[in-house]
């Protein structure tokens, strides 16, 4: 074989392979300059730049929930030098082995590996003068600096358990949304939830170049890599502050919910739940949390959405009007009431004292059990459907016109359904067909196996006051960056036919406005000059003292407030409900309460209802 | 007197100073790598703590030097070479064992652990196996051109290699390769070495761009074989080279042409595989004709080449791991994949680059001490010698392993003993493989592959290994100058 010999070609091999290594080496550290670059970006430092939540406005610009700033002091370990501890301790108005205990955690080997060249929280949220204290020596102190954020800030008391709290993320949730970095807040309850991600806006930051010590020195290409921080939208909802405020004082020291609608638009212009979240407490939920969750009234729990109850004799309106439409009785038409409804062998539904026999006018007026028994049993026993089940189903089906036995759909973010039983329900209870209008009979006056919650009874009040329709109830209200979703505009129409409610109507006018020794059952809801319409209820409870409920609308023509207050325990429905529920509309219309109702309101801003209600 | 002062100067003179000087320059640089590599500017420890891996690896170089001068003052070479076949057995019998007995750690069974200390057999049968290779090869009357022979060798070196492969060690297996430079030293024909460049090129093409691309190459390939093996130039260029060119474009015409018309049926594939058969049949023709064997050869390689194209995908899917894809794709920026098996390489990448000409200085890097490149004293210890010491300490230390690997090939090349020759070529080899493997992957040359750098890497294991080799290689030859002097 000719040419140079093996050996030789293998030297050549190992030379030429030395030669290939060798130029790409030469080639990544002298010519590309590409990898240096990437030498400093691993030895750069992003800080994130927080953006400002979203405000929260009430209906006429009054900020429900803004923003303060305040300070988190971070600690980057790797850059630490000795420092006066006791100078430091006096800055931030901690103890000195506050600050000794935090540093020895951080240096641990363990933690150093874990922190490396970053930057841990040491102290959130210092406020303003404190941080501003530290600024004025941080020169002394290398290794501490400062991170600004914003803090839910509420100038107004009011809508507590409506506004929710925001929190700083755990892992879960992190780990469910995984556009959440550790140290980043989210909206956990009420509209700061529900609106999450529109309130939240968007992160920014700054970068840093940082030594290979890990100190962090000048701004990286003079801050043109930086990326602002996007500011939240702005959220106006549809609560009147003042009124929701007002609303809180008079629920105050009671347990249940007071709601208002505007009729024409559906827009809840008060949500009381009572016992509620007192918003200083959600400025720093983590210190009160564990206050709030123990307490046995549950404030946590919005009760105006979340809590079923029997309707009670406001009740009887909507049975006078399934009534009305399928034609079982006439306003003029007159039942007697002898101390309640007979039925059965020696079976009574009670009544309270009051002239007979009457017509529906009365009947409403003066609320008048055994009338809406007689119209209920005619619904049920009706011939037009054979059977009594049927006839059920139809009756059920014009009650979930009225938006009852479900979610109304509200922006409310945990809003409950309520119940209304199917006619399957009662099969399963005593067997197919064995059950008949009597057996049934409470369903007449509100009671038995109905739920709804209050945001229910102040709808079905808003229905009325329009004459036959609603529009969802909510709670936000439209603007430039948030557009409302369609179905707040449409109108929704119940199964009863709009000439009807004109009907019932003045049975409620004379409820309120009757006078005193007329029977109306709510002449103390009378204010003069608000045509106030109202009905009231008294939910049998047998657990404690019955409920007090009442539902009102004003003025009678043109209603601008609809209402309804459930107060747990609190009686017949004129006992609490009526003033409670008279006095906001009287404060909404008029903006203040007339000298001859001054009495009532301190009564109810006084009264105290809690020890009657039972708590496990 | 004289007698004594004669015992003297061969006991200086019959040792390879060079070798061993190269070999303890390699340690030195190893020892302040390691101690590089693990430094924290801001919990400083001494290079000879026990708690930093450079004092640890100070242990291991100790040892490692006292079992250099048993090797050279105690062990007779030629004992070695007369147990080399039941050092090899044993070794066999241990590799196998460490399967079923050996910790598992990543995946692997490679490692016996007793107590402290830990052992992979597959270091040391590198050792065994290059040993019985050269006992076997310097037989008298061994020739590689026969079959028998021939098939044994491969045997030998086979046996191993399977076995570490079925310990999940591929890495280690691979450097079973280097044992080609001997049989090529011994007289295989370079055509082989040729093939098997060809199956890795093709393996490439077809993963990267398409098995049509692998095709080609093969064809032109094989096409400049044979033209080369006739020196027939005027058919390279009538026919070869317009056929070429036009399988070469057509698929790109086929696309912007005749995709939608009537010439539809004409696939590129379609023409190619015609052109294949075309050539196989032609070379089959031709050999029978002439009575050319290597043209047989050609048609053989032509079909090797069409069913590895086919076999590619099923051998990527089925055969190799999860993280060994990974580790292709990336290499051949098939995939990004910066925080995972990228990350390294990437890091390591960055750590070397920002070296530059003279480097930082010792303890003075940053992407080490922040511990941004994993396995920074073991596998990708050259890191530390990129970032610290730049272009030049790179250039010195390769020079330093092409020093030592050259001197290995030349005292080789120079020995009388077919023994000696065959071992040196072997070890060669070896440390040869480990530098390109390593070395490249450190700069995105070679897929991560993870094999130490010898003498450097952290790790008694490798240290001991590779101190074995050479100096049993440097008794070898001191024992030859002793008796031939």
């Amino acid at each position: 074989m000719t040419g140079p010999s093996r050996h030789t070609k293998m030297l050549a091999v190992l030379g030429v392979a030395a030669l290939i290594l060798l130029g790409r080496i030469f080639y990544i550290q002298l010519m590309d300059d590409s990898y240096k670059t990437d030498a400093l970006n691993n030895s750069m430092v992003h800080i994130p730049v927080y953006p400002l939540r979203g405000i929260i406005y009430d209906r006429n610009g009054q900020i429900l929930v803004g923003n303060k700033i305040c300070y988190d002091l971070l600690c980057t370990p790797s850059a630490l030098e000795p420092f006066d501890t006791l100078a430091l301790s006096r800055a931030l108005g901690v103890g000195p082995e506050v600050i000794k205990e935090k540093l020895a955690g951080y240096t641990t080997r363990s933690a150093r590996r874990k922190i490396g060249y970053r930057s841990v929280v040491m102290f959130p949220k210092l406020p303003e003068e404190t941080y501003m204290r530290f600024e004025e020596i941080a020169w002394r102190f290398p290794g501490f600096s400062g991170q600004a954020r914003s803090l839910r800030q509420y100038p107004y008391n009011a809508c507590g358990n409506l506004l929710g709290y925001i929190s700083e993320v755990d892992a879960a949730y992190i780990k469910k949304h995984p556009e959440y970095k550790s140290g980043d807040y989210a909206g956990k309850t009420g509209l700061e939830f529900s609106c999450e991600r529109l309130l939240r806006g968007e992160k920014g930051e700054k970068i840093y170049y940082r030594d290979s010590r890990g100190r962090i020195g000048a701004s990286y290409r003079d801050g043109e890599a930086d990326k602002p921080a996007v500011s939240g939208t702005d959220i106006t909802t549809t609560i009147d502050a003042p009124l929701q405020h007002y609303g809180q004082q008079l629920m105050q020291n009671k347990v249940g919910s007071l709601v208002a609608i505007e009729p024409a638009t559906g827009e809840i212009l008060t949500a009381v739940s009572s016992p509620g979240i007192d918003v200083d407490c959600l400025a720093d939920i983590g210190a009160h949390y564990q206050e709030i969750v123990s307490n046995p009234y549950k404030p946590m729990f919005n009760r105006a959405v979340q809590a079923a109850y029997p309707p009670g004799s406001v009740f009887k309106l909507v049975n006078a009007l399934i009534g009305l439409e399928e034609g079982v009785f006439t306003p003029a038409t007159k039942y007697a009431c002898h101390a309640g409804y007979h039925f059965g062998r020696n079976n009574r539904l009670g009544c309270h004292n009051h002239r007979s026999p009457i017509d529906m006018e009365e009947g409403i007026m003066m609320s008048c059990n055994a009338y809406f028994c007689y119209v209920f049993k005619d619904l049920i026993d009706n011939p037009a459907y054979g059977t009594a089940e049927q006839a059920y189903t139809k009756w059920r089906e014009y009650v979930e016109s009225f938006g009852f036995g479900s979610k109304l759909g509200s922006d409310f973010p945990s809003e409950l359904g309520g119940f209304v039983p199917a006619a399957s329900y009662y099969d399963r209870y005593y067997g197919r067909n064995a059950w008949k209008a009597h057996t049934i009979i409470s369903l007449s006056i509100g009671q038995g196996e109905l739920g709804c919650t209050p945001l229910h009874l102040a709808n079905l009040c808003a229905t009325i006051a329009n004459r036959g329709y609603y529009y969802t109830p909510h709670l936000i209200k439209e603007t430039e960056q948030f557009p409302m979703d369609e179905k707040y505009r449409r109108r929704h129409y119940t199964l009863v036919d709009t000439t009807r409610f004109a009907q019932i109507i003045p049975g409620m006018y004379r409820a309120v406005n009757a006078g005193y020794g007329s029977g109306a059952t709510a002449w103390v809801a009378a204010v003069e000059g608000l045509d106030i319409c109202g009905k009231t209820g008294t939910a049998q409870n047998p657990h404690g003292d019955d409920h007090s409920v009442f539902i009102c609308f004003a003025p009678r023509d043109k209603p601008k407030i609809a209402v309804a207050a459930y107060l747990e325990n609190g009686g017949f429905g004129a006992t609490w409900a009526a003033p409670v529920a008279s006095l906001l509309v009287e404060k909404y219309l008029n903006g203040e309460i007339s000298s001859g109702r001054k009495a009532l309101e301190k009564r109810v801003l006084e009264g105290n209802l809690m020890d009657k209600v039972k708590t496990k | 007197m004289i007698g004594r002062s004669t015992a003297e100067r061969s006991w200086l003179n019959t040792i390879d100073w060079y070798l061993v000087g190269a070999y303890l320059l390699l340690l030195l640089v190893g020892w302040l790598s390691i101690y590089a590599s693990e430094y924290d500017p801001e919990n400083v420890r001494s290079i000879f703590s026990w708690e930093m891996r450079s004092g640890k690896q100070l242990v291991w170089i100790g040892t490692a030097l006292l079992l250099d001068v048993l090797i050279l003052f105690a062990i007779p070479p030629r004992t070695v070479e007369a147990l080399s076949p039941l050092l090899y057995g044993v070794m066999l019998l241990l590799l196998v064992a460490v399967i079923f007995l050996g910790a598992n750690t990543r995946g692997s069974h490679s490692w016996f652990v007793l107590g402290p200390v830990s052992f992979q057999p597959a270091e040391l049968s590198k050792i065994t196996t290059s040993l019985f290779l050269a006992k076997w090869m310097s037989r008298y009357g061994f020739r590689l051109s026969r079959r028998q022979d021939f098939l044994l060798t491969l045997a030998i070196i086979l046996l191993p290699m399977l076995i570490i492969v079925a310990e999940n060690e591929t890495g280690s297996a691979l450097v079973y390769l280097s044992f080609l430079f001997v049989l090529y030293r011994e007289g295989l024909s370079g055509w082989w070495l040729l093939l098997l460049l060809m199956i890795i090129v093709v393996f490439i093409l077809t993963l990267v761009y398409s098995p049509y691309v692998a095709l080609w190459v093969t064809m032109a390939a094989a096409a400049v074989c044979v033209c080369a093996e006739r020196s027939n130039l005027r058919r390279l260029f009538t026919l070869y080279l317009p056929a070429g060119l036009l399988l070469a474009f057509y698929p790109w015409l086929y696309r912007s042409w005749m995709a939608e018309g009537p010439l539809a049926f004409l696939r590129p594939s379609w023409l190619l595989a015609g052109a294949a058969l075309a050539m196989f049949i032609g070379c089959l023709v031709r050999a029978w004709r002439e009575k050319n064997s290597f043209r047989v050869f050609v048609a053989l390689a032509l079909v090797l080449g069409l069913l590895i194209t086919r076999a590619v995908p099923w051998v990527f899917q089925n055969v190799l791991q999860e993280h060994q894809r990974t580790r292709i794709e990336v290499l051949f920026g098939m995939k990004e994949d910066p925080s995972g098996a990228g990350y390294n390489v990437r890091q390591s990448m960055i750590a070397i680059g920002s070296g530059g000409f003279w480097g930082k200085g010792w303890l003075k890097g940053t992407q080490s001490s922040y511990g941004f490149v994993p396995e920074q004293s073991t596998d990708f210890i050259f890191c530390t010698i990129g970032e610290q010491w730049g272009f030049v300490g790179c250039l010195l230390t390769i020079a330093l392993y092409v020093f030592l690997i050259g001197r290995i090939l030349i005292l080789s090349e120079s020995s009388r003993e077919t023994f000696t020759q065959i071992y040196g070529y072997s070890i060669a080899g070896i440390i040869f493989l480990h530098l390109v493997v390593n070395v490249g992957m450190t700069i995105g040359l070679m897929p991560v592959i993870g094999i130490p750098l010898p003498f450097l890497s952290y790790g008694g294991s490798s240290l001991w290994a590779f101190s074995m080799m050479i100096f049993i290689f440097v008794a070898l030859i001191r024992n030859e100058k002793k008796y031939f002097r």
